[in-house]
């Protein structure tokens, strides 16, 4: 196979289900970062500490442990997940721990005049929120989501060594019975290198948009 | 009830014994990422145009490929160019190799964070260039990053397991392997787990309190 083969061969083959557990699990993780970070700041101690032992044990422990003990554990208790559904799962709760975080601290960094100007204005808690201070709040997240988008998108990795067959895994199949070894893996670098170029692109212009206009 | 105790305990010594491994592999990848990552945030200062923007290009490369990706390419096609390493030291450079693009950039900000007036005044008092580097401007520049420097080390603690997909037997492989030769994956994989959790949630605590200690102004 001449190298243009077998970049077309990984393409077919990977692509998809990479770019696929990119989205679905950083679905999942904005849904959860969201919801708990905005639990952390809550006026109830339950919610609090719920969404903390949350991001401090997914934080604490290691993505591929978080991973193995979902797909090989989990059969053992009753519940039988298929490779994809766990890879899904496991990213999306780890990241979903890192995006509490930011989410987190990019509201406690709205100025808190703006928060009394709400107060001052008569505004619900509920309209303070939506319409004050998470969108200020969004336009600080985004270099820092953008960053962790680039991170979940390389921890896509990981799900080869449950044989689920992404890019990374079509590649050691590839290189398994083709043994051109060095081609593979230099292609194999460049496409994720190439994937991460839009997510930082996108990024960028978010920013850009949401900026406008502001000071 | 699933969680057998007297097991859980009779596989503690040889994970225990593993954990030596990971341990000795996150400070060995450590150091080569600061030098490194040192490295290269002098070489992408270089006044040579070429070289800075080759190193950034290369940088950036590394920082948006996946580890596990650059351990396959150190492990698999060094042979190829004539290098053969054992999954230890694969392990060490890939690790290495990748958090150094991370440290060159916190080594970067707080390079950038020294103020302009003391590059002007190691001008005016005549030192030399490494005069100016090694007694001026990296001991203003570096200890504000070192909380930083300290996440780093702990997301690379985390990172080490996967090295077991270079063969190298560290503590996750060894519970898989105790795993897959009893059908006991629940003990063996949590002891894992918590095991990472006992060690890098004191560490990230610690990194916590250093920042807020050393740098109160934020």
């Amino acid at each position: 196979m001449n190298s243009l083969d077998l970049f077309l061969s990984l393409i077919k083959n990977g692509l998809a289900t990479t770019l696929s557990l990119t989205f679905l699990s950083a679905a999942l993780a904005f849904v959860l970062g969201l919801l708990s970070g905005l639990a952390r700041l809550s006026r109830y101690g339950i919610l609090r500490a719920v969404s903390s032992v949350y991001v401090e044990f997914f934080r604490g422990t290691s993505l591929l442990v978080q991973l193995f003990w979902i797909y090989y554990v989990l059969p053992v208790l009753g519940f039988r997940i298929p490779s994809f559904q766990a890879g899904v799962l496991a990213i999306g709760l780890n990241f979903g721990a890192y995006f509490s975080e930011i989410v987190r601290s990019s509201i406690l960094a709205v100025p808190k005049g703006q928060t009394e100007a709400c107060v001052a204005l008569n505004f619900s808690p509920r309209k303070r929120m939506t319409r004050v201070v998470f969108p200020q709040a969004l336009l600080r997240m985004l270099p820092s989501l953008g960053n962790q988008m680039i991170e979940l998108l390389k921890s896509t990795s990981l799900v080869s060594l449950i044989a689920l067959g992404d890019l990374t895994y079509r590649a050691n199949i590839l290189n398994a019975s083709t043994f051109q070894t060095t081609t593979i893996y230099s292609l194999l670098l460049l496409l994720y290198f190439l994937i991460s170029l839009p997510i930082t692109r996108g990024v960028k212009l978010a920013e850009q948009k949401l900026s406008a206009g502001r000071l | 009830m699933l969680w057998d105790w007297q097991f859980a305990f009779s596989i503690l010594p040889q994970i225990l014994a593993a954990l030596k491994i990971t341990i000795s592999a996150t400070f060995a990848g450590f150091l080569l990422a600061l030098i490194l990552g040192m490295l290269f945030m002098f070489l992408s200062r270089s006044r040579v145009q070429p070289v800075s923007v080759v190193v950034k290009w290369l940088v950036q490369f590394i920082r948006n490929t996946p580890l596990l990706v650059q351990l396959y390419f150190v492990f698999y096609v060094f042979p190829e160019l004539g290098v053969s390493l054992s999954p230890f030291t694969a392990g060490v450079i890939g690790l290495g190799i990748h958090y150094s693009t991370y440290l060159s950039e916190v080594f970067r900000s707080g390079i950038d964070a020294v103020p302009k007036g003391q590059w002007e005044a190691c001008r005016a008092l005549n030192f030399t260039r490494s005069q100016t580097w090694w007694k001026i401007i990296i001991p203003q520049g570096i200890p504000p990053v070192i909380p930083v420097i300290g996440n780093y080390l702990i997301s690379m603690f985390k990172d080490t397991p996967l090295l077991s997909a270079i063969t190298l037997v560290e503590i996750l492989q060894t519970a898989k392997i105790i795993g897959s030769g009893t059908f006991r994956y629940l003990e063996s994989f949590t002891i894992v787990g918590v095991l990472f959790f006992l060690l890098s949630y004191p560490a990230s605590k610690l990194v916590k309190y250093m920042e807020n200690r050393w740098n109160p102004r934020y």
